[in-house]
């Protein structure tokens, strides 16, 4: 299968916070990344559109940082939804990032020292 | 490990965990010391208790974001020149913009290049040093009052008439002391002699703003008007003699030379302002009171009198200290003969 991590991000991040914490700093993503899943779902169905957003956006912030490109871009139509208070309009879009964290999250698993 | 120029104490603030851990990790392994907060209310908590040279200010936070940061450190007079860098996803360079014109010194886009961190990190540090350092050196040459008033206001080449006392010191027949002795201890000497020095005089409201050899020149009343300028120019001139009694007594302990200085005072109308560039620039006092002080400086090696001042300075002396009038003098370059004064303590 071919990898979703973008090899040159995830090279700048090992870079920036040091080959010997990269394992670290992913374990710290993968613990966070489902509670901010957790928190978009409760903020939808609440109808908050700034929880919402701000939960996109720290989503969309890490995956970069990590190279998950595809997840990052995801994140970021949601964080758009949410500050254009067009929370109705998300279609299937929270279920496709839940998808795309999975596969990004075993790939980072397996890449963690 | 890594090496940098200067190691600082940083500052993150960002509410994003994984952001946090990776900016605190990668910058201590750069040499920082590195403390990091989750929004603005504790960053200012942080800055107001702590000796920060750095802050990466994330924008999106909670509670308090970026933005009212920012504002609130540029409103604080204390935090004002801490170097602030914005770190921002690339969608939010609009709100980058704003934040650098607000006065943010750089900013950094997320997800970090290595390259561009260290750069920019080393690079505002180095900003910082060299404001510290300026701000030193305003305080070394200048009293905390002139340095403040440069750093609130800047300054502007020019000058203005002012009225003020300028005072002119040197140290007697120390060409023939110093070719006895090591250069390094002259060197030794002349610190702790102008250490001495500095202290009666700014501890007088005087600037000292001209050393050059082992003399200096120091204006009192000037940048910083006041009134009492005549004695507090003597007073400090008191103060300097009493200072060196006691260095004299602590060199003759440890067999090493004394010295002796000559101290003349003048007081009146004179030009004062910034000379130079707006890159390199003095602050200066000129004019015939400026040279009649100076003249009567090198009068004390012929009156054998340590401390010597003109008419205008004598006249608003009050009672507490001695002066003896030494008569009319004619010095080199004047048409007419001046008053001259001896102080003594009392």
């Amino acid at each position: 299968m071919a990898s979703v991590i973008d090899a040159n991000a995830f090279e700048d991040l090992k870079q920036v916070a040091g080959a010997d914490f990269i394992g670290e700093l992913i374990h710290t993503f993968l613990d966070d990344a489902p509670q901010l899943i957790k928190q978009l779902e409760s903020a939808l169905a609440a109808n908050d559109a700034e929880s919402f957003r701000r939960a996109a956006h720290s989503l969309k912030s890490n995956a970069a940082s990590f190279g998950a490109s595809h997840l990052s871009s995801l994140a970021k139509q949601l964080e758009m939804l949410g500050r254009e208070k067009k929370l109705d309009e998300i279609g299937g879009g929270l279920k496709a990032l839940e998808e795309a964290y999975q596969v990004a999250a075993q790939e980072l698993k397996e890449m963690a020292p | 490990m890594n090496s940098v120029h200067e190691a600082g104490h940083i500052l993150v603030v960002d509410d994003n965990k994984v952001n946090r851990l990776l900016l605190t990790h990668g910058l201590e392994q750069q040499g920082h010391t590195v403390e990091s907060v989750e929004n603005g209310k504790q960053a200012l908590e942080k800055l107001r208790s702590g000796d920060f040279d750095l802050v990466l200010l994330d924008i999106e936070m909670p509670e308090m974001n970026g933005y009212q940061t920012l504002e609130a450190c540029m409103n604080d007079t204390a935090l004002r020149d801490m170097p602030i860098i914005m770190t921002s996803s690339l969608d939010e360079l609009d709100s980058v913009v704003k934040c650098v014109e607000m006065g943010a010194e750089d900013y950094l886009v997320k997800p970090l290049n290595p390259t561009l961190l260290r750069a920019r990190v080393t690079a505002s540090l180095e900003k910082k040093r060299l404001r510290d350092q300026q701000r030193k050196l305003f305080r070394t040459f200048a009293n905390d009052q002139v340095a403040d008033q440069l750093l609130r206001e800047g300054f502007s080449l020019g000058g203005k008439y002012v009225t003020a006392s300028v005072m002119f010191t040197d140290i007697r027949s120390f060409t023939a002391l110093s070719e006895t002795r090591e250069p390094a201890e002259i060197i030794e000497l002349l610190n702790n002699y102008f250490a001495l020095m500095f202290d009666a005089i700014t501890g007088h409201g005087g600037t000292v703003n001209q050393i050059e050899g082992d003399g200096l020149m120091a204006v009192f009343g000037t940048p910083i008007r006041r009134e009492d300028h005549c004695e507090q120019a003597v007073g400090a001139a008191l103060e300097m003699l009493e200072l060196l009694d006691g260095f004299n007594r602590e060199q003759a302990a440890l067999e090493k030379p004394q010295i002796k200085i000559g101290v003349g005072i003048a007081s009146g109308r004179m030009i004062s302002g910034y000379t130079g560039t707006q890159h390199h620039a003095t602050f200066t006092c000129v004019g015939d009171t400026v040279n009649l002080a100076a003249r009567i400086e090198e009068h004390t090696k012929i009156a054998a009198r340590p401390l010597l001042i003109d008419k205008s300075t004598r006249e608003k002396l009050t009672g507490r200290v001695g002066v003896e009038a030494l008569g009319p003098v004619l010095f080199k370059g004047k048409s007419v003969p001046v008053e001259v004064f001896a102080v003594t303590p009392v």
